[in-house]
């Protein structure tokens, strides 16, 4: 049994959630081998593997699902498992190398039973279905969350394979990123998030900003904050937006629908502000404050000062 | 040009499912269903394209049990042209409704086909992707912006780090994001227009699709539950409570 999984990374850096992709490869057990596929890659790599394969070519740089799909096809064959984790490129790219191989994809696993059988969230994660796959090849992504990461360090032999042709289907155009200096939301220990209750985007930055400056953490936002147009696509929290788990998830002027409550409520300690004493977010906090987020927010600044 | 729609039937976002005692799965009996909030923004974006111009027909097609009728009839409602169901009673898993839309779309001949990202019941966010593979079409997920032109669409993706945006070839697979547009509400008297829309029923077997599930479920159990906390009353006390008590500071 060997396994084969896909590696995140900016063609310049492997990201963390390879290693939590890694870790669920580690708990089916097997030789392991990480594609690295990209174009002018450089330091992308990882230990305690078997190898790393490198497909390195132009119409690979932008991660494209049609070229990076057919990489991952032509390598197929020697392998049980195709594992990716569950970002925007794993899940862009994972269901186009399944339906391929004629396998139905195995999404968002979080625990692994054994070889064939994994436990998936499903309903918003209101539900645990346990599966059996019958697929010859698992193709399966990762809830990174559910995942410990392994420590990666140390690098394996590199092994360039074939990086096929352009498929001439799409073309990369162009990309606007959030920059930020903050830790990156799926990765941080700490993380701060605004919702509907924060009432405009200013205010993100002058109530919420200060916070998260003072606990050096990363900034999130609900669906209703997202639609409003108060901070970034990338910040949404929930079943359909990022799922994150840290150490500390502070729930600012954030209602707690189900939807949301599904992204972030394998956080290890949950903080509650909001002003409505009902709200169902408090259900699943650890410590809730009630009252105006525009008094308490500076209130827990100024006494993280002292 | 001819644009295809997916719509799911689905337990509507609402509600808060719970696991049946016996561990089979989620209590769907009595239980409100809706096309899934995905698709209905697959639906606007369609009769969008179709009010500017750029398209001159919407065909939507839901795949499992008769009642997905009233999920077409939806859609019809919003604006789709007609409608086909793909009658099934077996769980139709990812693989099985592209391989569904796939015999669809050999028929029809659309130029594009618009699915949401995912459907909410499943969670699954594969159908689109595996459509396009399997039709050796461009896929362009995840959309929070479409430019459509005669021989290729421009679209703006909601990406991990931002957005990305991509130019596809058509024709091609465009999943939906949240952000890429706000459904109308249906009015009654689009619903009692809908109701004469053409409504075709064709069965997975006459497709020549074989369906049978893949993937099979040995239990469905629920979560482990977390415990309400405290309400603290005071910025000084939480502030407190998460240096000594939890540890996190
Ligand atoms: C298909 C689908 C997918 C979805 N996916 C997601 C998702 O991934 N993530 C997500 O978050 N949502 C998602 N949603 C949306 C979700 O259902 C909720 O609508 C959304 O989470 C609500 O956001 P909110 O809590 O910020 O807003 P609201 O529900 O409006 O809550 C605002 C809260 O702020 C409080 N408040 C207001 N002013 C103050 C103040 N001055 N001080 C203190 N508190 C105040 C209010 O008491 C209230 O509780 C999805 C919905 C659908 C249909
Ligand atoms: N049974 C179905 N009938 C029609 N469309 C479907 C069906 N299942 C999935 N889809 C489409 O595929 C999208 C993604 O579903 P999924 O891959 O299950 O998350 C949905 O938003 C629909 O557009």
């Amino acid at each position: 049994m060997a396994i084969l999984v896909i590696a995140e990374h900016d063609n310049k850096t492997l990201k963390k959630a390879t290693l939590n992709a890694l870790a669920a490869a580690q708990k089916i057990g097997g030789d392991i081998d990480v594609l690295v596929a990209g174009h002018q890659i450089k330091d992308v790599t990882v230990g305690g593997v078997r190898k790393i394969l490198q497909a390195d070519a132009p119409h690979l740089a932008d991660f494209l699902a049609e070229n990076v799909a057919s990489v991952v096809l032509g390598i197929s064959k020697g392998y049980s498992h195709i594992l990716a984790p569950s970002t925007s490129n794993g899940k862009n790219i994972l269901p186009r190398v399944a339906a391929l191989l004629d396998v139905q994809q195995i999404s968002d696993i979080v625990a692994v039973e054994s070889a064939d059988t994994f436990v998936r969230p499903i309903y918003a994660g209101n539900a645990l279905a346990t599966v059996k796959s019958k697929d010859p090849i698992k193709v399966i992504t990762v809830r990174t969350t559910a995942f410990d990461a392994v420590s990666g360090s140390g690098s394996a032999p590199v092994e360039a394979i074939s990086a096929g042709n352009d498929s001439g289907l799409s073309s990369f155009v162009g990309r606007e990123v959030s920059k930020s200096e903050r830790p990156e939301l799926t990765a941080a220990k700490i993380i701060v998030s605004g919702g509907r209750g924060m009432a405009n985007g200013e205010n993100f930055k002058k109530v919420l900003e200060p916070l998260a400056d003072k606990l050096g953490a990363a900034m999130g936002a609900s669906r209703a904050a997202v639609d409003a147009g108060f901070v970034p696509n990338d910040w949404q929290v929930g079943q359909t937006g990022k799922i994150v788990a840290p150490d500390l998830y502070i729930a600012v002027g954030i209602s707690g629908a189900i939807q949301h409550l599904a992204g972030m409520k394998d956080s290890r300690v949950i903080v509650a502000i909001n002003k409505d004493e009902e709200a169902p977010i408090f259900q699943v906090a650890d410590y809730g404050l009630v009252g105006d987020l525009f008094q308490l927010v500076p209130a827990v600044v100024e006494e993280l000062k002292k | 040009m001819k644009i295809l729609v997916a719509v799911k039937r689905v337990v509507d976002f609402n509600v808060k499912v719970r696991v049946k005692p016996d561990g089979t799965g989620v209590e769907t009996a009595n239980v409100k269903m809706s096309m899934n909030p995905f698709d209905e923004i697959a639906v606007e974006e369609a009769v969008r394209l179709k009010e500017a111009g750029a398209a001159i027909e919407i065909i939507a097609v839901s795949c499992g049990p008769a009642a997905c009728q009233e999920t077409l009839r939806t859609a019809l409602a919003i604006g789709a042209d007609r409608a086909i169901l793909v009658e099934s009673s077996e769980e139709l898993q990812p693989l099985a409704v592209s391989k569904i839309l796939k015999s669809v779309v050999e028929r029809e001949k659309p130029n594009l086909v618009i699915l949401g990202k995912q459907a909410i019941d499943d969670d699954c966010n594969q159908t689109g992707q595996m459509l396009a593979a399997l039709l050796g079409w461009a896929q362009a997920t995840f959309a929070s912006k479409v430019k459509l032109s005669p021989e290729k669409a421009e679209v703006t993706r909601e990406v991990d780090g931002g957005l990305e945006t991509d130019s596809v070839k058509l024709p091609a697979v465009i999943t939906t994001d949240l952000r890429l547009n706000e459904p109308r509400y249906v009015t009654l008297p689009n619903i009692m227009k809908a109701k004469k829309k053409a409504l075709e029923t064709l069965k997975p077997d006459a497709l020549g699709v074989d369906v049978s599930p893949r993937l099979q479920t040995l239990k469905v159990t629920e979560p482990p539950k977390r415990k309400a906390g405290a309400k603290v009353p005071d910025a000084k006390t939480l502030v407190e409570k998460l240096r000594n008590e939890a540890k996190v500071l």
